[in-house]
């Protein structure tokens, strides 16, 4: 069993991913049978406070699903450590990857596909408890409806099937599930970018009810900017497989560093400036089986210059507590 | 005064499904004048795509049945017209982008054959030219590299670059009128930048007026002159698009902008409209929004309090509220507003 040094003092870090690489074999295109790699997480540290939120977001393939699976060892890194309090779990296997895996826990982007059909509600919140050891039997079921009433449904809930529920009520029993055990990291995986609008302001509200009452930390992934705004404490920006800005949100949001966070941020409608001034980046997003060398964005970036297509910058920081990687940059 | 350019009179749309009769447009009503920007908000469901699709004609019958209403271009009704001259229409007149278009462009033909065939199938010039005037629209939408671009197929394009492709099949002939049916919900925030300052430029460039489709408020605020909101196959608030968002009115209108989150970083709660969009085959009679309404029960007290002995059964739940203005220009269907504010005309 390959265990851990317990570091004394985590300094209030739950969850530290240090120099995380994975790459996947993928063919290079639709009609060939030649295999290249996707590197779909280059190199990237990442820490998640204890009981804060840190937002990860970045456009459709940027890695952020990977990195999320990365982080509860639902998927091993390539290289790279992965230390959650403070306890090198990178190699975890057996018993004790089963119990650290306890006190991590993710809700999905589709509350559709996440659910088994075949299972009640309260087996589906409760599986996690039967499996452990916890609670079997009447005492699951009660608990169960407990939870449910908790997360905005009704103790009936607990009877039914997924597919007798709306897309919101749907999320509503990912999260019951996810939060059963009292987990310390939950990593939400775009919990709402499948909901109506209406219905997205409800669950991102009980998701800070919740972490409020539990003390949860939050890997909250997301693409959309504005969800991200609302519910992060620090907020990691990505692209290509890499980090390109990382520091607290409201300082983040207000002035951003990055030529890559500046334009997204631009673009974002009614968020960001007027049509008329935005960044409109050009070009389209590198694929990730080739990536540019030098700096992932310089095909895109505004500001690039001939050293950019060259030189990959560090991850530096540019101001205290916030941290940049681009060479004009702090 | 020559008058709007399209005029959408009290559509009803009902779909016979195995399961009944599901209705759903209850009497639409929208008009866009020429070089206008409309857009056009609602939840999943709610009926925006049915009402692009009446537009052209598109929607499949059976198991679309339109009931009642009319479709003005330029004062002509579209629903009366033999379909060869709707033909003629679709895509001279009034053309339409799709959210997803993998779905509409075709896999087999190379990107460039699609926008000629545009020309040739309106007759519009011989093979040759139409071959050439479609890399010249690859051209103009910023497809990068038009020439190669041409002999590829959708496939091989990334989402935008399908995008770009789409929009040059769709502004090929110079339509008056663009319908514009979620343009970007596929796409990353970047790339979605890019495909709305393209439609901008064009439809100042090609002064075409445009129906804009979205479930964003964001998208709308930028780029709308006026936005209507759709609420379970109706329009339940149309107004300038800036008196939307500085007065709104319906309770759903305000509930929406209320829940939109980004204002700010930290602890507040986003206020939220409770409960979730119903099914369109159980709708109730009376106001379509009454059971996640926060007014309906103020509604129900005002009534029942005598201070309008009409109705003490609650209106709310009887009666469906229509239209009245209550700027100018500025439109919306509840009874409660109706009764505060007063005045207003129908
Ligand atoms: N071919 C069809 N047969 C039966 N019902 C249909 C058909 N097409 C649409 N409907 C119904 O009409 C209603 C309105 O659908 P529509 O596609 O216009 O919604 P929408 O507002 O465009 O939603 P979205 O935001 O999801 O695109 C829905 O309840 C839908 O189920
Ligand atoms: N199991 C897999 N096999 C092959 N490629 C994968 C796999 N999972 C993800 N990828 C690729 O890795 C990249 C990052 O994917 P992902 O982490 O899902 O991005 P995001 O969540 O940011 O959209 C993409 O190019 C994706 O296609
Ligand atoms: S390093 Fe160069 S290309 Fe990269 S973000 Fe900075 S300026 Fe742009
Ligand atoms: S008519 Fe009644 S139920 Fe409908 S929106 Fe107005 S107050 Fe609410
Ligand atoms: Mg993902
Ligand atoms: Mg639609």
């Amino acid at each position: 069993m390959s265990g851990g040094i317990r570091r004394p003092d985590a300094g209030g870090t739950l969850l530290a991913l240090s120099n995380v690489y994975k790459a996947f074999p993928a063919r290079k295109s639709f009609f060939s049978a030649e295999v290249v790699s996707v590197r779909a997480v280059d190199g990237v540290s990442i820490d998640v406070p204890r009981g804060k939120t840190l937002g990860l977001v970045g456009e459709s393939g940027c890695g952020k699903t990977t990195l999320g699976r990365i982080a509860i060892r639902l998927l091993a890194p390539d290289a790279g450590t992965i230390r959650f309090e403070g306890l090198d779990i990178t190699h975890l296997s057996g018993e004790a990857l089963r119990l650290t895996r306890r006190r991590m826990q993710i809700i999905f982007q589709d509350p559709y596909s996440s659910l088994n059909p075949r299972m009640r509600v309260r087996d589906i919140v409760g599986e996690g408890w039967h499996v452990h050891g916890i609670a079997r039997g009447k005492e699951l079921r009660e608990r169960a409806e407990r939870l449910l009433v908790r997360v905005g449904l009704t103790a009936e809930a607990g009877g039914k099937y997924a597919h007798e529920f709306s897309g919101g009520q749907r999320q509503r029993i990912g999260i019951a599930r996810a939060i059963a055990l009292s987990p310390k990291l939950v990593v939400a995986d775009e919990p709402v970018s499948a909901l109506d609008v209406s219905v997205q302001a409800q669950i991102l509200n009980l998701l800070k009810d919740l972490q409020e009452e539990y003390g949860m930390a939050y890997l909250f992934v997301s693409h959309d900017l504005r969800v991200i705004r609302h519910m992060s404490d620090q907020v990691a920006v990505m692209y290509l497989g890499k980090i390109m800005e990382h520091g607290p949100s409201a300082e983040l949001f207000r002035e951003p560093l990055h030529p890559y966070t500046r334009s997204l941020l631009s673009a974002v409608p009614m968020l960001g400036n007027a049509p008329q001034e935005r960044i409109v980046l050009s070009g389209e997003i590198p694929s990730p089986t080739a990536p540019p060398p030098g700096c992932r964005f310089h095909t895109r970036c505004f500001m690039a210059q001939p050293v950019c297509a060259e030189v990959c910058p560090l991850l530096r920081e540019a101001a205290p507590g916030r941290f940049a990687s681009c060479h004009f940059v702090g | 005064m020559s008058g709007p350019l399209l005029a959408i009179r009290d559509l009803r749309v009902d779909f016979a499904t195995e399961k009944g009769t599901v209705r759903a447009l209850f009497g639409v009503s929208l008009s866009i004048d020429p070089g206008e920007t409309v857009g056009l908000v609602g939840e999943s469901g709610c009926g925006k795509s049915v009402t692009a699709l009446s537009i052209l004609r598109l929607l499949p019958s059976p198991p679309a049945i339109v009931r009642g209403g009319e479709i003005l271009l330029r004062g002509e009704n579209l629903l009366d017209l033999p379909e060869k001259r709707m033909c003629e229409v679709r895509g001279k007149a009034v053309s339409m982008i799709f959210q997803e278009p993998m779905t509409s462009l075709n896999p087999v033909l190379t990107v460039g054959e699609q926008v000629a065939e545009v020309f040739t199938a309106h007759r519009e010039c011989g093979r040759r030219e139409a071959a050439a005037r479609a890399v010249s629209w690859l051209g103009k939408v910023r497809m990068p590299d038009p020439e190669r671009r041409a002999r590829e197929y959708p496939h091989q394009m990334s989402g935008g670059m399908r995008q770009r492709a789409m929009i040059a099949t769709a502004l090929a002939l110079e339509p008056s009128l663009l319908i514009a049916d979620e343009p970007t919900t596929a796409l990353d925030v970047t790339i979605q930048a890019q495909i709305m300052a393209l439609l901008q430029e064009m439809r100042e460039r090609e002064r075409m007026a445009v129906l804009l489709i979205t479930h964003d408020l964001g998208v709308v605020h930028d780029f709308a002159d006026r936005t209507a909101i759709m609420y379970l196959g109706r329009i339940v608030e149309i107004a300038p698009t800036k008196g939307l968002f500085s007065d709104p009115i319906h309770p759903y209108t305000q509930g929406l902008l209320a829940s939109l989150p980004g204002k700010g970083t930290g602890t507040a709660r986003l206020s939220s409209i409770p409960g979730a969009v119903p099914d369109l085959s159980s709708v109730p009679p009376g106001c379509p929004f009454a059971d996640r309404c926060p007014y309906r029960q103020a509604a129900l007290d005002r009534f029942r309090g005598g201070a309008d002995s009409r109705d003490s059964l609650g209106i709310c739940d009887r009666e469906d509220p229509p239209l009245f203005e209550y700027a100018p220009g500025h439109f919306a269907a509840c009874h409660y507003q109706r009764a505060m504010r007063g005045g207003g005309a129908s």
